[in-house]
């Protein structure tokens, strides 16, 4: 069965994966995953990013159809994987030991 | 803290520096006549202790001189948006929980949350120690089913006869001081406030109403319990001289490098009573050349400054409290309103707002929420996704930074250091909060 919009079927393998509720979720997903894996996602999604949410933004969040909201979330874990990839070079926030924060509250998606 | 000078005025100025670099930096940005804001303000130029975040002593005192004696924030009014909605707060620095509910008149209450049986907490779920909110018609207590209503009165006592002249208009739950400012919550755990809740906000702050605070429904709210005194947390979220450093490595090399060089300048300050507010300057990210952003904020159009497209706040002109100093391109504005509660405002329209509450004299859980006027497309879910969790990197750098400031603070090895003028406020809260505990032994007659 296919998350994602016909267009972008060649991510589902990442999808599979990647497509969690929330920000707390996607963070362990990061947290989860090798740097291998997150760059492996970020350099397949990263270049269709644009697209990926032109295709979203032909709805409102309210009628959002399911794979669009599934892309959707696949956009927000490129967020998580973009810090890994763009900014520190390891999957953790340096020197950030045993420190925690939980996003308690946010909107659903 | 999230540091909004960050990229701001380097990017403007890191030609020229980039010939200067390493040598002496001047500051750039003009100072008051008094050659600093420090000296402006009237505040000390030496060296400063930290003992108030590192004796135990200190923080007793303070819990009574500061704690119960100042308007202390504790939620949105859309967190009690209809008749019997609540919610509850651990106070541990009082050592009590109170629930905040709207009663039948739409008047916001708060009240400890004991019930006046036998002293059981009142409202929980699941875990004695864990906030919890919901909505209800009235309080019943979990033990024998004594019943308040929703102005904290009791109307319901199980088996009432077996009680001796019982007094039911006695025994009502026992209220706290509440007010409400723009939509924001706060209580007061005087016997009696010493300043109605407005007065204590001042002028600066009063100079905020009619932003549309209540237009910024969407929040994502970040929770985290750190073991450092909760003033430390306070100063990394009121000085961006470590923004550039601690935070550098969340920009493109391109633009780290010329920070690096320059450090940080806030182009102004200003302390009102005991708050205080710093403004950055801003940056039109979209205007940066492609290798000074990260891709991710190009795809996104968002970063940790909030969303590039920033939405319409819906009034007619910005009230005149925000950006006071007039800052030219203006950034955000990072409000400390005294003790515990920072209101940060941005130039692309959302809202942060953080609290700081004291579980010990060298911990504290630490709330902080990001306000946003609610997303419409998935671009802009997309956008505040992108914000929050900027935000949550930043914050996962403070946090471990200041467990390790505690930690050598508590050693004792050094007890003076040395702070700048762009620490200024910094020093203001040390100074304003010796000047609570030092007025606080006074009136109680304590050396
Ligand atoms: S303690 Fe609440 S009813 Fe007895
Ligand atoms: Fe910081």
């Amino acid at each position: 069965m296919s998350l994602l919009p016909a267009e972008f079927a060649d991510l589902e393998p990442f999808a599979a994966k990647w497509c969690v509720d929330t920000e707390d979720e996607r963070f362990a997903v990061r947290m989860a995953s090798s740097m291998e894996e997150i760059q492996a996602f970020y350099d397949a999604f990263e270049p269709r990013a644009e697209t990926a949410v032109a295709h979203c933004d032909r709805y409102t969040l309210d009628d959002l159809p399911e794979d669009g909201a599934n892309l959707l979330r696949l956009l927000c874990a490129l967020v998580q994987a973009s810090f890994p990839v763009e900014c520190w070079r390891q999957v953790k926030v340096p020197d950030t030991g045993a420190a925690a924060v939980d996003c308690i509250v946010q909107p659903a998606l | 803290m999230a540091s909004s000078g960050t990229i701001q005025l380097i990017y403007l100025q890191d030609c020229q520096s980039r010939q200067s670099s390493r040598k002496e930096v001047m500051a750039r940005l003009p100072k008051p006549a008094e050659g600093s804001w420090t000296e402006h303000y009237g505040l000390g130029t030496a060296p400063v202790s930290y003992e108030g975040t590192t004796s135990p002593e200190y923080y007793e005192v303070e819990r009574e001189a500061v704690f119960r004696r100042s308007w202390l924030h504790v939620g949105r009014v859309e967190q009690v948006d209809r008749t019997g909605a609540y919610f509850t707060k651990e106070i541990a620095v009082l050592g009590t929980s109170i629930v905040v509910v709207r009663d039948a008149d739409g008047k916001v209450r708060a009240f400890h949350n004991i019930c006046r049986h036998r002293g059981n907490k009142l409202v929980w779920t699941d875990f004695p120690s864990e906030e919890t909110a919901g909505v209800c018609r009235q309080f019943t207590c979990k033990y024998h089913a004594w019943r308040y209503n929703l102005d904290g009165s009791l109307n319901f006592v199980q088996q009432e006869g077996e009680f001796f002249d019982l007094d039911k208009g006695a025994f009502g739950l026992v209220p706290v001081h509440c007010d409400v400012w723009q939509g924001f919550i706060f209580v007061n755990f005087a016997d009696e406030p010493e300043q109605p809740l407005h007065e204590y906000l001042g002028p600066m702050l009063g100079a905020l109403d009619g932003y549309p605070f209540e237009r910024m429904t969407e929040r994502r709210v970040y929770r985290t319990e750190i073991k450092a005194n909760w003033k430390l947390f306070v100063d990394a979220a009121q000085e961006f001289y470590h923004a550039p450093v601690l935070h550098l490595k969340q920009n493109p090399p391109a633009l780290a490098l010329p920070m690096q060089d320059n450090g940080f300048e806030a182009p102004y300050y200003q302390i009102d009573g005991p708050h205080r507010v710093v403004s950055t300057n801003g940056i039109r990210a979209w205007d940066l050349p492609e290798d000074k952003r990260k891709r991710m904020d190009t795809i996104t159009r968002s970063g940790l400054f909030g969303a590039w497209d920033a939405p319409d706040l819906g009034i007619e002109k910005m009230p005149a409290g925000i950006n006071p100093g007039g800052c030219e391109p203006w950034g955000m504005d990072s409000f400390q309103v005294y003790p515990n509660f920072l209101l940060g405002i941005w130039s692309q329209n959302w809202v942060m707002s953080y609290t700081y509450w004291p579980t010990g004299f060298n911990s504290h859980v630490f709330e902080g929420t990001l306000h946003f006027i609610p997303a419409k497309t998935p671009g802009e879910y997309l956008a505040h996704e992108m914000a929050g969790v900027a935000f949550k990197e930043y914050l996962l750098q403070d946090a471990n930074t200041l467990e390790a400031t505690q930690m050598m603070l508590e050693s004792g090895v050094v007890n003076r250091f040395p702070i700048g003028d762009q620490e200024v406020l910094c020093r203001a809260l040390i100074e304003e909060t010796d000047r609570w505990i030092a007025d606080y032994k006074e009136k109680k007659g304590i050396s």
